[in-house]
């Protein structure tokens, strides 16, 4: 069943979640062949119960252990900014839609899933234009996230510390 | 009058010298390598959520020579802990034999708090960071942002202005960080002997920062 994850860590954005359970989104996720959203809503105040969409399958949480099962067997993952949850996304290799919650000051976690746009690992928008992002987003254009390389950090500091 | 003078003289010289020691303890490198003993101890400072997960990357990344690990966690932090025991016991036979432990100290700046009371509960935090450097006398400190490495850094400094150990002060700016700085990216900008960053947007903005490509 082709699966919908939306996260929002540890904040809240009540307006995500009722943006992605709207009947207008649903249809489009619908349409693109989704089935099933499920949904991390941590300390938002609107908890979306199973039969808040007509066309989707839902499941709502606040929060879990470890939501890298979610990640794993999403489609595609519809997230906050936030640093963390992006690069848990792209680490375990999820087509990403990172939506930005305009309501809040422009915050240094901003920066990353900026930058990321900028270099194709993920989609970027707002809730005022998800459903024309949802309609229009092609996966395809979306480059592989490469995993960070620690090693050339220890090589470095074995050559500046001495270390054999 | 005399006296007064006198001990005005003598503070400002006393004030010289120390920041005289401090400019070249910061300048110069050491003259041996820890290194060359074979093992190398470190401080390595986590900090909370994203931090601490970055921090324990570059862990992993460190050869068996990297020991001890004396690891240093904010007194309101829960989850570390958990990371870094899960960390140390996954590590194979040659690494788990050897020591590492665990150190707590007051958080010395929470998210939101205000600059005035972060600068007194930073000076509180130097009352238990001078105590733990000089006992532990690391080689390394590692550290990559929580407000808490500032004054453990500060500490490792005074073993090396004092004469009793150079400490290299190591550290690495968050992924998160592309455009600009950490409030404690740019205190250590000043006083780390390597400052790593991690997009070359920052390299082009701080010529001293290292940048080898994306580390964690």
């Amino acid at each position: 069943m082709k699966t919908v994850f939306v996260t929002v860590g540890t904040t809240r954005f009540d307006e995500l979640i009722e943006s992605v359970t709207s009947s207008e989104v649903a249809q489009v996720l619908k349409a693109r062949g989704y089935e099933r959203l499920v949904l991390q809503v941590g300390n938002g105040s609107f908890v979306p119960d199973a039969a808040s969409c007509a066309h989707l399958s839902v499941q709502a949480y606040r929060f879990k252990e470890s939501i890298a099962e979610d990640m794993r067997q999403a489609d595609l993952v519809i997230s906050h900014a936030g640093a963390g949850s992006c690069l848990e996304a792209l680490g375990a290799g999820r087509p990403l839609l990172v939506v930005v919650n305009d309501k809040l000051m422009d915050n240094h976690q901003l920066e990353l899933a900026r930058q990321l746009h900028m270099d194709h690992h993920l989609l970027y928008c707002t809730c005022s234009t998800l459903t024309e992002t949802l309609k229009n987003m092609d996966l395809s254009v979306l480059q592989p996230f490469p995993p960070g390389r620690p090693e050339h950090f220890a090589n470095f500091l074995d050559k500046a510390l001495g270390v054999k | 009058m005399m006296l007064l003078l006198g001990v005005v003289f003598a503070l400002s010289l006393t004030a010289l010298l120390f920041f005289l020691r401090l400019y070249f303890v910061v300048k110069s490198g050491s003259n041996q390598l820890p290194g060359a003993r074979g093992h190398v101890a470190v401080l390595v400072v986590a900090g909370s959520g994203g931090h601490t997960t970055e921090i324990m990357r570059l862990m992993e990344s460190l050869s068996a020579a990297y020991t001890p690990r004396h690891y240093v966690i904010a007194d309101t932090d829960k989850m570390s802990e958990d990371k870094i025991v899960a960390f140390e016991s996954s590590e194979p036979q040659s690494h788990s034999n050897l020591q590492f432990t665990i150190n707590r100290i007051p958080r010395s700046r929470e998210v939101h708090q205000s600059w005035s009371s972060s600068v007194v509960s930073t000076l509180n935090a130097l009352r238990y960071s001078l105590p733990l450097l000089f006992r532990l006398r690391p080689d390394m400190v590692l550290c990559n942002g929580p407000g808490t490495c500032v004054p453990l850094c500060i500490a490792g400094l005074l073993l090396g202005i004092l004469g009793m150990k150079k400490v290299h002060i190591v550290y690495v700016e968050s992924i998160c960080r592309v455009q600009t700085l950490s409030l404690t990216g740019r205190i250590l900008y000043l006083l780390s002997d390597y400052f790593f960053v991690q997009w070359c947007s920052l390299r082009d903005k701080y010529p001293k920062a290292i940048f080898l490509g994306r580390l964690v």
